[in-house]
C-alpha cells in the first residue's frame, strides 16, 4: 500500500491507470457483448420465425410497419426482445384497441401460447433483445420473500403500492394490479419496462432480485395471501378504511341508537 | 345524615347489605345528596342526543385497549433485526417500535384483535364527534348557554385528531413515517422558525432517534389527559345545563320532558354501550385495518402510492394535494408557498367552525337562553353555511383521495385535482344558495300545511265537476310543532342622532352587523311563519283549500 501511495504522483501514474482502465473496458465488453455471429439457420428455428412472420402481418404491421421499423402509430419492434412479446401478448395488451385511452390496458388475450412463441421469435430475429425468462428465474425455488419485499418497497412500491394494488399515474394513466399477474410476466415487464414502466434489466435489478420480488409478490398479493386481520378492504390503507369506519362503524351504531331511542319506557299506560 | 343512618338500623335488625353498603359509602363520600339531586335528572328521547354516547363509549374502548396495547409496545428506535412469526419480513431491519407492533399483532395472544378495535374504535370516535358536533350545529344547540361546551367539544375533535395521528405514527411502518415526512416538511415550510421546529421536535434531523418515544407520551399520557379532563368538563356542564329538546307540545324552553337518568337512562345507556363495543369489535373481528406487516418498516428512502392518512387527517392531504407547487425565493430564501399556504388553511378550516356560535350570537344579538332546539330548515342561513362548511370539507377529503378516483373510476388524476381546484372555491357557494332555497322551501311547506291541512291523497269530485285534493286538518299538538320556532326581524341601524340632536358616528361593525343580520333574517331571507289571525281566518270560512 505504502508503495503505490508513494508512487501515485509518478508523471507516468496517469497514463498507467488509463491504460489499465482500457483493458479493463475492452476485456470487459468482449467477454459480455452480445454475440456477433448470426443464429445457426436450424430449420425448426427458422420454420417458427416464418409462422412468426405470417402472424406479424396479419396482426402487428399496421401499426408497427411491415418490417417492425415501426410508424405513427406503433413504436419500432426492432431490438425488444421476445420477452417484451411474450409479456405484450401475452397478457393481452397487444393487439391495442385502434383508439386507445391514456394506456393500452390488460385485456383478454388473443393468440394462444404457440403463436405467441411464433411472433415472439420473429420479433427477437429483428435484432437482439431480451428473451423469455425460463421457468427456475421466475420460480419460487430459492427466493428470498423478505429480501424480495424490501426491493418491492425500495423500486416499486411507490407506483404499485405497498402489495402491488397499482396505483395512478399522470393524466390517466396507471401503474396495474399485479394480484393475479402470471410470475413469468411481472419478470418480463421488468425486464423489458412496458409502457410507462421503467425497466429493469440485469444490470440494475439482477435476476435473482427479481426472482425475491415475485416471490414477494406471490406472498402479499395472491390468492394465497392469508390476511391475518380480516378482510382487505382492497388493501388501499385508510381510504377504504375511513369509508367502512363511516359507512359500516358509525352507519351501524347511528341504526342501534334509532333503535334504542324509539325503544323508549312508557309513561303511561295508553 | 350518616350518624342517623347508623342509629336507625339497630332497632330495627340487621339493614340489607346494600343498604348497609350505601351507608358506609355515604359516610365517607357524601353521595346521597349529590345522587339525589341527579339520579332523577330527565333527559329526553332523541336517537341523535346519542350520538355523543358513541362518541365517549369509543372513547372509553380505546382507553381500555389502549392500555392492553401498551403492555406490550417498545417506544424505541433502536434498530432491530426481525425474527418473529411474519414470514415476509424476516432477517428486515427495522425499528423496536415496528418489531414490537408485529410481536404484539402475530405473537401476543389477542393483539391483533385489540389493535384492530383500538383502531377502528379511533376512526369511528372521531366520526361521532363530527357527526355528534353537525347535529349540535344544525339544531343550534351551541346558543347560549352553551357555548362554552361547544368550545370543550371542538378541543375534543381536535385534539382526537392528533391523538390519532401520534397513535398512527408509532408503528414506525412505512406509511405512518411518510405521513411524519409530510409533518415535517408542513413545519419546515414555516418561514424563519420551520427549520428550528422541526430540529426541536425530532432532536436533530429527520426522523432521529427520539420521535417514537415522543409521540408516543404524547399519545398515551398528554394528549388523551386533556382529552379526559375536556371530556369530563363536557358532561358536567351538560348535565348543568340540561339537555335540549326538540319543540312540542309540553316543551318549553323552562322544563325538559324526557325520562330520569336512574333507571331508564342508565339502563339505556349502560346497555348502549354494550351495543357500541360489541359493533366495534365486530368489526374489529371481521375488517383488517392498517395491517403495518404489509406496508414494512419505515426507512426515509421509500415510499408507496396511495399514501394518506386515516380519514380526520385527510382534509390536510386534500389541500397539499390540489395546492400548485408554488415556490417563491425571498431575499435568498426559499418559501415554499405550495406546503405553507396549506399548512395556514389547515387551522382555519377548523377555525372556521369553531367561532361560529360567537359570529351568529353578534349577529342576533340575543341574549336569551335557548334550550329548545331549531329544526335545520328554520335557520336557513346557518344551515346553509353548515352545509357549505361540510361541502369544502368534503371536497378536501376528496382532494386527499385523489389518486383513488382516478383509478376507481378510470378518470385522470390531473382531473381530479383539477375538480378539487374549482370545488374548493365553488363548491361551498352553490352548497350555501341550494340548501338555503331547500329551508325556504321547507318553510314554505310547513306554513302551508299549518294553514291548509295535510295532503291526504284523496281525490274528490264535486257536483259541478271540479277535482279537489281533500286537505286534512293539522292536530293542535302539530300546529304547535311547526310554529314553535321564534323568528328573529332584521336588525336596524339605531338612530342616527343622539338625544341631543347631535350626529352619531355609525360604527363600521355595526353597519355590518346590520348587513348579516338582513342576510340571516330579512326578507327573502326567511319565510314569515303563519300568524294566529291568518290562521283563524283560512279556517274560519268553509274553504277547503
Amino acid at each position: 500500500m505504502k508503495k503505490l501511495s508513494a508512487r501515485r504522483r509518478h508523471p507516468l501514474a496517469a497514463v498507467v491507470v488509463l491504460l489499465l482502465a482500457l483493458a479493463a473496458t475492452g476485456g470487459l465488453y468482449a467477454a459480455f457483448a452480445p454475440a456477433g455471429k448470426a443464429q445457426a439457420d436450424d430449420s425448426a428455428q427458422s420454420l417458427t420465425i416464418q409462422e412468426g412472420k405470417k402472424l406479424y402481418e396479419v396482426g402487428c404491421a399496421s401499426c408497427h410497419g411491415t418490417g417492425g421499423q415501426g410508424s405513427s402509430d406503433g413504436p419500432s419492434l426492432v431490438g425488444v426482445g421476445a420477452a417484451a412479446v411474450d409479456f405484450q401478448v401475452g397478457t393481452g395488451r397487444m393487439p391495442a384497441a385502434t383508439s386507445q385511452g391514456a394506456q393500452v390496458p390488460r385485456k383478454k388475450v388473443v393468440y394462444n401460447q404457440t403463436q405467441i412463441d411464433q411472433l415472439a421469435a420473429y420479433i427477437a430475429s429483428l435484432g437482439a433483445g431480451p428473451n423469455v425468462p425460463t421457468k427456475d428465474q421466475y420460480g419460487p425455488g430459492g427466493a428470498d420473500i423478505a429480501k424480495g419485499g424490501e426491493l418491492f418497497r425500495t423500486n416499486c412500491a411507490q407506483c404499485h403500492n405497498f402489495t402491488g394494488k397499482g396505483g395512478a399515474l399522470t393524466k390517466g394513466k396507471f401503474a396495474p394490479t399485479l394480484e393475479g399477474v402470471d410470475p413469468k410476466h411481472i419478470y418480463e415487464a421488468m425486464q423489458t419496462g412496458p409502457q410507462n414502466m421503467p425497466s429493469f434489466p440485469d444490470t440494475t435489478l439482477s435476476s435473482k432480485n427479481k426472482k425475491d420480488i415475485i416471490a414477494y409478490l406471490h406472498a402479499v398479493d395472491s390468492s394465497d395471501t392469508t390476511n391475518p386481520g380480516g378482510l382487505e378492504l382492497g388493501g388501499l390503507g385508510p381510504v377504504s378504511e375511513g369509508l367502512f369506519a363511516w359507512i359500516f362503524g358509525l352507519g351501524a351504531l347511528i341504526a342501534v341508537a334509532v333503535w334504542v331511542a324509539a325503544r323508549t319506557a312508557k309513561a303511561k299506560k295508553s | 345524615m350518616s350518624t342517623a343512618a347508623n342509629e336507625t338500623p339497630r332497632s330495627r335488625g340487621k339493614a340489607p347489605a346494600g343498604e348497609r353498603i350505601a351507608d358506609w359509602a355515604d359516610g365517607r363520600l357524601g353521595i346521597y345528596s349529590l345522587a339525589k339531586s341527579n339520579m332523577r335528572k330527565i333527559f329526553p328521547d332523541h336517537w341523535s342526543f346519542m350520538l355523543g354516547e358513541v362518541c365517549m363509549y369509543s372513547f372509553i374502548i380505546i382507553i381500555l385497549t389502549g392500555v392492553y396495547l401498551t403492555l406490550f409496545f417498545h417506544p424505541s428506535m433502536n434498530e432491530v433485526e426481525y425474527h418473529g412469526s411474519y414470514v415476509p419480513l424476516q432477517g428486515q431491519l427495522m425499528s423496536e417500535a415496528f418489531s414490537s407492533t408485529l410481536h404484539i399483532s402475530f405473537d401476543v395472544r389477542g393483539g391483533l384483535l385489540m389493535r384492530q378495535i383500538h383502531h377502528w374504535a379511533a376512526l369511528i370516535f372521531l366520526a361521532g364527534m363530527f357527526v355528534h358536533m353537525m347535529r349540535v350545529f344544525f339544531t343550534g344547540a351551541f346558543r347560549k348557554p352553551r357555548e362554552i361546551n361547544w368550545l370543550f367539544g371542538f378541543l375534543l375533535f381536535v385534539l382526537g385528531m392528533f391523538t390519532g395521528f401520534t397513535g398512527y405514527s408509532l408503528p414506525d411502518d412505512l406509511l405512518s413515517g411518510t405521513g411524519v415526512r409530510f409533518m415535517e416538511g408542513a413545519i419546515l415550510s414555516v418561514p424563519i422558525v420551520g427549520t428550528y421546529l422541526s430540529f426541536f421536535l425530532f432532536g436533530g434531523q429527520f426522523p432521529g432517534h427520539d420521535f417514537v418515544a415522543r409521540f408516543y407520551s404524547i399519545h398515551i399520557l398528554l394528549l388523551p389527559g386533556i382529552m379526559l379532563g375536556l371530556m369530563v368538563g363536557h358532561l358536567i356542564l351538560v348535565f348543568y345545563h340540561k339537555h335540549t329538546q326538540f319543540a312540542g307540545p309540553g316543551k318549553s324552553n323552562k322544563n325538559v320532558v324526557g325520562m330520569p337518568l336512574l333507571p331508564v337512562y342508565m339502563a339505556k345507556a349502560g346497555g348502549f354501550f354494550f351495543l357500541v363495543f360489541g359493533v366495534i369489535a365486530a368489526i374489529a373481528a371481521v375488517a383488517q385495518i392498517n395491517p403495518i406487516w404489509a406496508m414494512g418498516p419505515y426507512r426515509p428512502d421509500q415510499v408507496s402510492t396511495g399514501a394518506q392518512p386515516d380519514w380526520y387527517m385527510g382534509f390536510s392531504e386534500g389541500l397539499i394535494r390540489f395546492m400548485p407547487g408554488w415556490e417563491i425565493n425571498f431575499w435568498g430564501h426559499t418559501l415554499v408557498l405550495g406546503v405553507f399556504i396549506p399548512l395556514v388553511i389547515f387551522p382555519l378550516v377548523l377555525v372556521a367552525i369553531a367561532v361560529y356560535p360567537f359570529i351568529e350570537s353578534w349577529v342576533t344579538g340575543d341574549k336569551r337562553e335557548h334550550h329548545i332546539l331549531d329544526r335545520p330548515r328554520n335557520a336557513p342561513t346557518r344551515t346553509g353555511l353548515g352545509v357549505a362548511w361540510m361541502t369544502l370539507y368534503l371536497t378536501l377529503l376528496v382532494g386527499g383521495g385523489n389518486d383513488l378516483w382516478a383509478t376507481h373510476f378510470h378518470l385522470s388524476i390531473n382531473a381530479v385535482t383539477w375538480f378539487v381546484r374549482i370545488a374548493f372555491f365553488v363548491g361551498p357557494v352553490i352548497a350555501f344558495l341550494v340548501t338555503k332555497r331547500i329551508c325556504l322551501g321547507l318553510q314554505r311547506r310547513d306554513r302551508d300545511k299549518v294553514l291548509h291541512g295535510r295532503e291526504t291523497g284523496i281525490i274528490k269530485r264535486l257536483p259541478h265537476g271540479e277535482f279537489i285534493e281533500v286537505h286534512e286538518p293539522l292536530s293542535q299538538e302539530q300546529l304547535h310543532t311547526l310554529t314553535a320556532h321564534h323568528q328573529y326581524e332584521p336588525a336596524e341601524i339605531g338612530p342616527t342622532v343622539d338625544e341631543n340632536g347631535v350626529e352619531r358616528k355609525v360604527p363600521a361593525s355595526e353597519k355590518l352587523r346590520v348587513k348579516l343580520s338582513s342576510a340571516y333574517y330579512g326578507e327573502d331571507n326567511q319565510i314569515p311563519k303563519p300568524t294566529v289571525d291568518e290562521y283563524k281566518e283560512i279556517t274560519s270560512g268553509h274553504g277547503h283549500h
